[in-house]
């Protein structure tokens, strides 16, 4: 009994647990005494299977690991080479703009395979998609993965913002302690970090020598195998068809919270007239208004990008007039029965300029236009597309006052 | 990439070939293949697929290369305009 008392006082003593609930009975307790399998289920299902040996407590174990490998400086995670639905999953909703800010490893010290001391050193960016592109092309390599800090952005973009970038190479050599894990002194960057990497510097710095890798990560394997060269085909960007149309739906998504503005516009705008304002007019003319509307988006966004290289223009400004010019005349052959002459201006002015406004900015997204180009261009069409706006708008509201 | 050509003639790209010293590493990492070594100097071969990414000057031992780098995004220079080079960020804009 005494052994009990002790309990009750002192209940911070972990060495002894037996009788902490004991009271005219004695019932011990033991520390890891499994409960009784022919115990009553608490709740439905049946209990999950037990924790990965690997887990930690604080911390999330990552689907996308194998196992872990030991080396000199503790545990590397080795990653997998395949994908599965949650990446796939997550690679969509990405596309659409969910989570995007937010889709990225932990940086560090990685694997594939089972990587010695003269395995390469592949470097690449922490932005899950571009995490996940990379390791599916690694099925049948070993290489130790360095992954920066490129605060969950990609390597083309993160090297143009000075994340992808000099020191943080250099830093993260150092962090990971790589020095003592490889015997070689190589680091293998993808092409398009040269942008904010300056290979003699990391030289210098690290010890280490950068190797300019392919730009896309399918073309890792031959690289390796061809002794560290890449043909000029695989040092060069491309923007084909299917890469453009990815973007489509970021652009889109980034319309969202403006057109809600636009659209309240257009419908005050619609239903002025001698009347002053009436809601069913409003109604009726919005809705075409907002149909030429929806048309300069898809001409702008959509089909500009998609036909880029066919459009014999070369400024985007000028590509969108154009695409949005026909999408223009496309909503008029729709609506004519309705329309007046002002009003047939007004919509495909509206039109063309809106289409004009976001092929332009749709230069943010391709990997050709050069600065200077892209003012070039903007000095001269933001007015143009200010003035056509303007005309739209007056002929718009106008046209219902000659009704 | 000839099938993609962006506006001709404004690229801020310059080679001062007295400092080159033929390391080639121009060549390897433009994505445009703007410089082509030639009798172990480089040379500009076509100024205008250069995009102004600054990878050459950046990766030049020497800096025999020149370039003002920036981002070709439309909206990027629209802040620029509005807010100042300074306060200009992508982060608002999400390019990419
Ligand atoms: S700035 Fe970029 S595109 Fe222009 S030459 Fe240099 S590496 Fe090539
Ligand atoms: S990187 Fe500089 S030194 Fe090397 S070849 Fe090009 S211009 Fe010449």
């Amino acid at each position: 009994m005494d052994k009990k008392v002790q309990n009750h006082e002192g209940c911070c003593t972990d060495d002894n647990l037996s009788g902490a609930y004991s009271g005219q009975q004695e019932i011990v307790i033991q520390p890891s005494m499994p409960a009784p399998v022919q115990d009553e289920v608490c709740c439905g299902a049946p209990p999950g299977p037990e924790s990965n040996p690997f887990e930690r407590p604080g911390y999330v174990l990552q689907r996308f690991v194998k196992d872990f490998v030991d080396t000199p400086v503790g545990p590397v995670p080795s990653i997998k080479t395949d994908l599965d639905r949650n990446d796939l999953f997550g690679k969509m909703a990405v596309r659409w703009g969910i989570h995007r800010d937010n889709y990225k490893v932990a940086p560090g010290l990685y694997c594939v395979g089972t990587p010695d001391q003269n395995a390469p050193v592949l470097v690449t960016a922490n932005y899950k998609l571009t995490f996940d592109v990379f390791r599916k092309e690694l099925g049948s390599i070993h290489a130790w993965i360095l992954v920066l800090d490129t605060r969950g952005i990609n390597v083309w973009c993160a090297a143009g913002k000075d994340l992808f970038s000099t020191t943080e190479v250099i830093q993260r050599v150092q962090l990971t302690g790589l020095a003592k894990i490889v015997r070689h002194r190589q680091l293998i960057l993808p092409q398009l970090a040269a942008t904010g990497v300056s290979a003699h510097r990391v030289k210098k710095a690290s010890g280490f020598k950068v190797i300019w890798g392919p730009i896309r990560a399918k073309d890792i394997n031959y690289f390796l195998k061809n002794d560290l060269n890449a043909d000029d085909s695989m040092r060069r960007v491309t923007f084909a068809f299917r890469e453009r149309l990815g973007l489509v739906p970021v652009e889109l998504s980034h319309l969202v919270k403006p057109s809600l503005w636009v659209l309240l516009a257009i419908f005050l705008a619609s239903g002025i007239g001698s009347h002053i304002f009436s809601v069913g007019v409003a109604w009726t003319r919005g809705l075409m208004a907002t149909a030429a509307y929806a048309a300069g988006i898809l001409a702008g966004a959509l089909a500009a990008p998609a036909l880029l290289p066919w459009i014999p223009v070369r400024s985007f400004a000028l590509k969108g007039t154009i695409t949005g010019f026909i999408c223009g005349i496309g909503v008029i052959l729709i609506f004519h029965a309705a329309l007046q002459f002002w009003e047939v201006l007004a919509l495909v002015f509206g039109t063309t300029a809106i289409s004009s406004y976001l092929a332009m900015n749709f230069t943010g997204s391709t990997p050709f236009t050069s600065p200077s180009g892209v003012e070039k261009e903007m000095r001269k069409a933001i007015p143009l597309q200010a003035l056509a706006v303007l005309i739209a708008a007056v002929s718009w509201i106008g046209s219902a006052f000659a009704k | 990439m000839e099938k993609f050509r962006y506006l001709p003639g404004v690229s801020t790209l310059e080679l001062d070939v007295q400092a080159c010293v033929g390391c080639g590493m121009c060549e390897i990492v433009c994505p445009h293949g703007v410089f082509l070594l030639e009798n172990s100097k480089a040379k500009i071969c076509d100024l205008d697929g250069c995009m102004e990414c600054g990878a050459c000057a950046k990766n030049c031992p020497t800096s025999a290369i020149r370039v003002t780098p920036g981002v070709g995004c439309a909206n990027y220079i629209i802040q620029t305009w509005i807010k100042g080079k300074d306060a200009a960020s992508c982060d608002s804009v999400e390019c990419c």
